[in-house]
């Protein structure tokens, strides 16, 4: 098991979430003070090298016109760790090529990180979440297409060495694509793509890059790496698959108590509570199938946004999306995901969000990497060959769930670990 | 109406057709055809209406080579070709009226008198102001405002579809998206070609109308020769379902 200490470089200072309507796309940039922003760039650039420090690799994402993740241009703080760090490796998901014009440009930036660094750079790319559509200017519509067209592009602009070729595509066109500097990894950084949805797992394990998925609790998460693992095999890749092409994002805290770990999850939640987006940002026409708008129409809503509305760290856990506790509690927890789901070779751990200050940034940091991570890396192995499930109910036995004082409810049902809904 | 098929270039479209007389070619907005509006019955009344839904819309498949409003003009001049449709009169709603106004600057021999309603298609304003409001960044809720005169008694209720309808629907907005995010609403290269346009036309808003300003619709008729403006009071972005008789009148009026 490898892990990735992973902060959305948040700007938390905001007013109060009643007086604007959306917190992505819209909320005015007066509301960012640049000394302020400086300052915590400082900070999340020091912690990822703590990260390092403690023997950690480091992962980084991109997100624009948003409080949530200001980081418009994660390539440059990608270049800014290659030089600030030397030894771990550094994951960059990712680049939403669906929103980019240029692809060649991409694979130009990336090739770029990867000489500046030594060649540690992990190229993740992704097809964005829905309220990256109006910053873009992007279509919404055919962005898987688009996204395959590029990606398909990049791979070939890293691995041609031979001077110029052309690309005379559906959606991107350049007749000279002839890139310097080459990438630093023979033949390419390796290529991480995040789904969330079991459909588009398919077309990653087809391809074989790593897949990795974000905050899909239990059961989703199985049926994505299930997907993967099916068409990885239908692919002629072989019978196993590898636990280090798949990935697993969760909000991670771990506090010497059960009080200290608390109050760090609690902060942690920020990521998804602060998540105040307007409907017509979150779902824009064509980008998730008819299906699946008729059934919003019916009244269907993601599992995500309704615990929004009432989240706590117990439910969090229950969840699966989020494993906080003592390091025995953590480790317990991770234990069950890992093999209810069929096994995973990452954890990308959101360890910052929100008001997680520094101190205690640090502190879940190094009790993570101290207490929690040796045990992964000895129980889980590089070795492992996922789809392989424990004999374990998924939802963490009662002493290992961080019980929070006020009553746990969600809207709707829990993802419940053993398939069905629970109240 | 009766409902058939016909398949232009390897695209297989859905067209709606009924009544006699005078061939009239039926562009709809976006919100799609639906031949139960009380309106089609006045038009088919005193001609044979000819109702394509555009591809992706409807019936209507959308290859995956489309996606600009161009690419359906390029269509229906083939459909008139295939359908013996030598010259034609037409009404054309909204989106349904920029791929009018594409056909007529190409071929404007083939079009007898032409009403356009709440056309989009142009940009005329300055750069720093979008001409038509962005329908994808207001809340929803705000969108049957700028629609209708009376946004309540046209509000959409999910209930009373069926999936299939609703499944039209959405399919509806996804292709409308895709045909008019980037440039918004418009094709900067149509007002260079307007004035090619030969035929006796007339522009046509809902007095309500929060996306077609009477602004708008002047400097669009502006750079089509000789058009005319008119207004139906009572009714926003779709008179020929808030006021289907002032339209019908309207409408058929001019068309003679």
């Amino acid at each position: 098991m490898q892990a990735w200490h992973f902060s959305e470089s948040a700007y938390p200072y905001l007013p109060p979430a009643d007086s604007y309507p959306s917190i992505r796309v819209s909320l005015a940039s007066k509301n960012y003070d640049p000394k302020k922003g400086a300052a915590l760039w400082d900070r999340y650039l020091h912690e990822w090298q703590i990260a390092e420090e403690e023997g950690m690799d480091i992962m980084l994402n991109e997100h624009h016109q948003t409080a949530t993740c200001v980081d418009p241009a994660a390539p440059m703080v990608l270049a800014a760790l290659a030089r600030l760090t030397t030894t771990a490796r550094l994951l960059i998901l990712g680049n939403p090529i669906a929103n980019r014009r240029q692809p060649v440009r991409v694979a130009e930036e990336m090739a770029l990180c990867d000489v500046l660094s030594h060649g540690r750079v992990e190229a993740g790319f992704v097809r964005g979440v829905p309220y990256e559509i109006s910053p873009a200017n992007s279509n919404p519509v055919r962005m898987n297409e688009r996204f395959w067209e590029a990606l398909d592009l990049i791979v070939k602009t890293w691995t041609s060495h031979d001077g110029p070729f052309s690309h005379e595509g559906r959606f991107f066109h350049h007749r000279n694509i002839n890139v310097w500097p080459r990438v630093y990894q023979n033949p390419h950084p390796p290529v991480w793509v995040s789904t969330t949805s079991a459909s588009g797992a398919a077309e990653v394990g087809a391809k074989g890059f790593i897949q990795a998925t974000f905050l899909t609790g239990y059961d989703a998460t199985r049926k994505i790496y299930e997907s993967y693992r099916a068409a990885w095999r239908k692919a002629g890749r072989g019978v196993d698959v590898p636990n280090d092409r798949l990935a697993y994002a969760a909000l991670v805290y771990v506090g010497e108590t059960e009080q200290e770990a608390l109050e760090g999850a609690e902060k942690l939640l920020w990521y998804v509570t602060a998540n105040k987006v307007a409907p017509q940002y979150a779902n824009p026409p064509g980008y998730v199938p008819v299906a699946a708008n008729v059934a919003m129409q019916r009244g269907a809503s993601h599992p995500l946004s309704q615990f929004s509305k009432n989240a706590s760290v117990e439910a969090a856990i229950r969840s699966g999306f989020m494993f906080a506790g003592t390091p025995d509690q953590v480790y317990e927890q991770i234990k069950r995901h890992y093999e209810y789901v069929g096994g995973y070779g990452h954890l990308l751990i959101m360890g910052q969000a929100g008001f997680l200050e520094h101190d205690d940034t640090v502190k879940g940091i190094r009790n993570f990497a101290r207490e929690v991570y040796p045990r992964l890396k000895e129980m889980f192995p590089k070795t492992t060959i996922s789809g392989q499930y424990g004999d374990v109910p998924a939802a963490p036995p009662e002493r290992f769930v961080l019980r929070t004082s006020h009553e746990v409810s969600t809207d709707g049902p829990l993802i419940s670990a053993l398939g069905g809904a629970e109240a | 109406m009766k409902r058939t098929a016909v398949t232009i270039a390897g695209c297989e479209l859905e067209i709606h057709e009924g009544g006699s007389g005078a061939p009239l070619l039926f562009l709809h907005p976006g919100g799609g055809f639906n031949p139960e509006d009380f309106y089609v019955e006045l038009l088919t009344a005193t001609h044979r209406v000819i109702a394509p839904s555009h591809p992706g819309f409807g019936g209507s498949q959308l290859p995956d080579w489309i996606d600009h409003v161009d690419d359906i003009a390029h269509i229906y001049l083939e459909l008139m070709d295939k359908m013996g449709l030598t010259k034609v009169d037409v009404i054309a709603c909204s989106v349904g009226g920029w791929i009018a106004a594409e056909m007529m600057t190409k071929t404007p021999e083939r079009f007898g008198k032409v009403v356009l309603v709440g056309p989009v298609g142009v940009k005329t304003g300055p750069t720093d102001k979008l001409d038509i409001p962005d329908i994808y960044v207001m809340p929803p809720a705000d969108v049957p405002k700028l629609m209708y005169h009376d946004p309540v008694k046209n509000a959409v209720q999910p209930a009373m579809l069926s999936d299939e309808e609703l499944a039209i629907s959405a399919r509806n907005r996804e292709t409308l998206a895709l045909l008019v995010w980037e440039p918004y609403m418009h094709n900067p290269k149509l007002r260079r070609r307007l004035h090619r346009v030969a035929s006796p036309t007339l522009f046509v808003r809902g007095a309500s109308d929060g996306l077609i300003s009477a602004a708008y619709l002047e400097a669009y008729a502006g750079l089509v020769p000789g058009a005319k403006t008119a207004t139906i009071p009572e009714a926003g972005h779709a008179p020929q379902i808030e006021q289907p008789q002032a339209f019908a009148r309207m409408a058929l009026d001019f068309l003679g």
